[in-house]
């Protein structure tokens, strides 16, 4: 069983990863403009950089 | 369980911090903020279009614009007017308002919703780890892996359910505060005994420990909480936006300069200049100038009438045909719109009495849900005298009993049924007004600017000489005088020339006049041509010394108001007719629309005493009207709708906002309505039968950590799957 030793910090850490991603998005205004952003990436406009 | 969520300004200071932050940098010295909305954006293309022309401006810092909230946001130096952009972006082929920011106050709702997203992800998080851990402890796990899962899970749970519980717990201390219960403190009471009594087991190497549960409990109510809230910011960022399309502003006479200022700054005393088109900004008396205006927004009445000099206006009226210089003798607050705001505020306290049916539920849930744990932590003690297993059975009592079903019951109905009404163009501004719409049985219905467009139409048309319908459409085709405009239209629509006039000039407050083969032609009013008046909106015209032709009027129908009206009387309600505009008027409406309840020349009070009496009769009122002496009975009614081209007072006294111009949309609304309510209470049904299944497992001790987690998703699946199938 010391297999779990390995295992569940791994878990831990990557949910821990996503939810800190999660925490990211929400804090940087990414769910501002869900339309405005689907629209955007047709653009090649924003090709290089995206639209701050 | 829908009681206001207020998160404290120190619940997460990072969260509230930031945005605060930012906007405080935003708005830094020689800076503008100018929002723009843009109704008719679609696509990338518009997007990309409308950012470069804007960035285009060397004095433009920034311009953002946002496709769902179809608005732009620029920042820019304080020498740049909204105007300019606005007239920028009106080049470009998009239609382009601009909008007050001052009103458009959306950080605080950002921030509040924010901040429950975030507690919900970590409470989502936190759960799914738990709930695996859990799975190995219930498929076997035992001894010291047991306890080492049951330890991490407690590492785990009691930071999470710290952060993410906090809106119950503050709204709990609340209302124990006040020596009250409510829907969350048997939330609070099951979370905190959960988590409690499993550290406890934990600590002594037990068997069963509830973290999973508590976790899960925090993660669907907080799901719950958080359709709620967007439901609600939804409705209040569109009612915002339609408040924010009015920028308060007028142009203020000092020395003879015109000033543009904000309607605020206007004192007593100043001279404000009003063109034709623009509303009265403040109380006052005319000093220059005369012109025709239009009280039907104040009073109902659809005839315009004469201004001159001396005479007194109020707020709100719209100035119709010449320039008028008005002497401010009350602004603000103190004007006759404002002071109507009192009769709204004694009209609402009748209304706050509604219980919802989410209250309901509690007041009977809360106290049993106690009580039934309280016994069962009784009766195994004097049992078994022991505390361990008292305490443990209790605990399993409250999680089982715990209303996550509940809490999910009534957000997910009302957002599915909000959403769907908005599509078809109805905000619902007020939470519960959904329940007050499906008890509806009697519909007052405002006429000029309801069930009226407020504009006239020509009806006498076929009855005229052709030579004088071709002689006034000359006459009023370069008019913006909302008579004058309609003789247009009608002219136009029925293929007429108009004919050689010369010398057309418009003389504000009486009519138009011209010279035809040496002989003078006017259109106006009756007084102006001679004419006799008439008790129908009429305008006349003269030619030379000859006899006055009448052109008639009638107020055009909304569109959809036949069917919406229809449509009530068929499903079984009453529908009133209440105006303050003339008897026949109001008559010849009432029998055009088969309406045979009907009132004319009421007073603002009149129509609210009206309601309040077929209230007191017992009847459910939903009263739909737009103009200020409507608001008071707005307020008073069991349910009210108003317009989108309403006065804003209106707006913000009635509880659902249609957006189109069309009326149709009412009847079906009531019937979404209905089905929303019948859903909320099978989903309270649900959520019973659940807990008639689960609780008596609980208290006679059979309760497993493993049937609480099933019972608990499964009833909160059912009721949001159920709350999908609304149509």
């Amino acid at each position: 069983m010391t297999i779990l030793a390995y295992l569940i910090p791994i878990s831990l850490i990557m949910g821990g990863l996503g939810l800190a991603f999660f925490v990211w998005t929400v804090k940087t205004n990414q769910y501002d403009d869900p339309e405005g952003d689907a629209r955007r990436i047709l653009s090649d406009e924003y090709d290089d950089k995206p639209k701050q | 369980m829908t009681a206001t969520m207020r998160p404290s300004a120190s619940a997460c200071p990072a969260c509230s911090a930031a945005p605060a932050a930012e906007a405080l940098a935003g708005a830094g010295a020689g800076d503008a903020q100018i929002a723009l909305s843009l109704p008719t954006i679609h696509c990338a293309a518009c997007i990309t279009k409308i950012e470069k022309a804007l960035n285009a401006d060397p004095r433009v810092r920034s311009a953002r614009v946002n496709l769902t909230l179809k608005r732009a946001s620029i920042e820019a130096d304080d020498t740049v007017t909204a105007q300019e952009l606005q007239a920028l972006v009106e080049g470009l082929g998009y239609e382009a308002h601009e909008l007050d920011p001052g009103t458009l106050n959306a950080t605080a709702n950002d921030r509040a919703g924010r901040n429950l997203l975030m507690r919900l992800a970590v409470a989502g998080f936190a759960s799914m780890n738990v709930m695996l851990l859990s799975v190995s402890v219930w498929s076997g796990a035992e001894d010291a892996t047991r306890d080492m899962f049951h330890w991490i899970s407690a590492a785990i749970a009691l930071p999470t359910i710290a952060f993410s519980g906090q809106p119950f717990f503050a709204n709990a201390w609340a209302a124990l505060r006040n020596r009250q219960l409510n829907m969350d403190v048997p939330i609070t009471l099951a979370i905190l005994l959960a988590v409690v009594t499993s550290l406890w087991e934990t600590s002594l190497s037990g068997e069963h420990a509830y973290f999973d549960a508590a976790l899960a409990l925090t993660f669907f109510l907080l799901a719950g909480r958080y359709l709620d809230h967007r439901t609600r910011a939804i409705a209040r960022s569109a009612a915002q936006e339609l408040t924010a399309l009015e920028v308060p502003r007028a142009v203020r006479l000092a020395d003879g300069v015109e000033q543009t200022v904000a309607v605020a700054k206007l004192a007593v005393g100043d001279r404000v200049l009003v063109r034709p088109g623009g509303r009265m900004p403040v109380d006052g008396e005319i000093v220059v100038g005369t012109s025709e205006i239009d009280r039907s927004l104040l009073t109902g009445e659809t005839v315009p009438a004469f201004a001159g000099v001396g005479q007194a206006v109020s707020a709100g009226e719209v100035n119709l045909t010449g320039p008028l210089t008005v002497r401010a003798t009350a602004v603000g607050a103190e004007t006759s719109l404002h002071r109507m705001a009192d009769l709204v505020a004694i009209a609402e306290s009748g209304r706050s009495r509604y219980t919802s049916l989410a209250d309901k539920a509690a007041k009977l849930y809360a106290p049993g849900v106690h009580i039934l744990a309280g016994l069962a932590f009784v009766g195994w003690y004097l049992y078994t005298f022991d505390l361990r297993t008292a305490i443990n059975i209790a605990a399993a009592v409250l999680i089982i009993t715990c209303p996550c079903a509940l809490g999910l019951a009534v957000p997910a109905v009302t957002t599915a049924a909000s959403g769907r009404l908005f599509r078809r163009g109805m905000l619902i501004k007020h939470e519960t007004a959904l329940e007050r719409l499906a008890e509806v049985d009697a519909v007052v219905f405002d006429k000029t600017g309801t069930l009226t467009e407020g504009t006239p139409e020509l009806t006498n048309l076929a009855d005229l000489k052709r030579a004088d319908v071709e002689l006034a459409l000359a006459l009023a085709q370069g008019s913006s005088h909302p008579l004058a405009q309609a003789i247009t239209r009608a002219a136009r629509a029925g293929g007429y020339a108009p004919a050689r006039v010369s010398d057309v000039t418009e003389v504000p407050g009486y009519g138009t006049r011209g010279m035809v083969d040496g002989q003078e032609v006017r259109l106006g009013r009756a007084s102006w041509t001679g004419a006799e008046g008439m008790s129908v909106t009429a305008t006349f015209l003269q030619r030379g010394d000859g006899a006055p032709v009448a052109f008639l009027f009638a107020d055009r129908l909304r569109a959809g108001a036949e069917e919406a009206v229809a449509e009530l009387q068929g499903a079984g309600k009453q529908v009133y007719l209440i105006s303050g505009d003339t008897t026949p008027a109001v008559e010849t409406l009432a029998q055009r629309l088969g309406i045979g309840r009907w009132m004319a020349e009421a007073l603002p009070a009149d129509k609210a005493a009206r309601v309040r009496a077929m209230t007191e009769e017992g009847r459910r009122v939903l009263m739909v009207g737009d103009g200020l002496n409507d608001t008071a009975a707005l307020a008073a009614a069991h349910v009210s709708i108003s317009p989108a081209s309403a006065l804003d007072a209106a707006r913000v006294a009635s509880d659902i906002v249609l957006l189109g111009g069309d009326l149709s949309p009412i009847p079906a609304a009531c019937g979404t309505a209905r089905s929303a309510t019948r859903r909320i209470r099978e989903n309270f049904r649900i959520a019973t039968v659940y807990n008639i299944i689960a609780v008596p497992l609980a208290v006679a001790g059979l309760c497993s950590p493993l049937i609480a987690a099933l019972a608990m998703s499964a009833s909160s699946i059912t009721v949001s799957l159920n709350a999908l199938r609304l149509r």
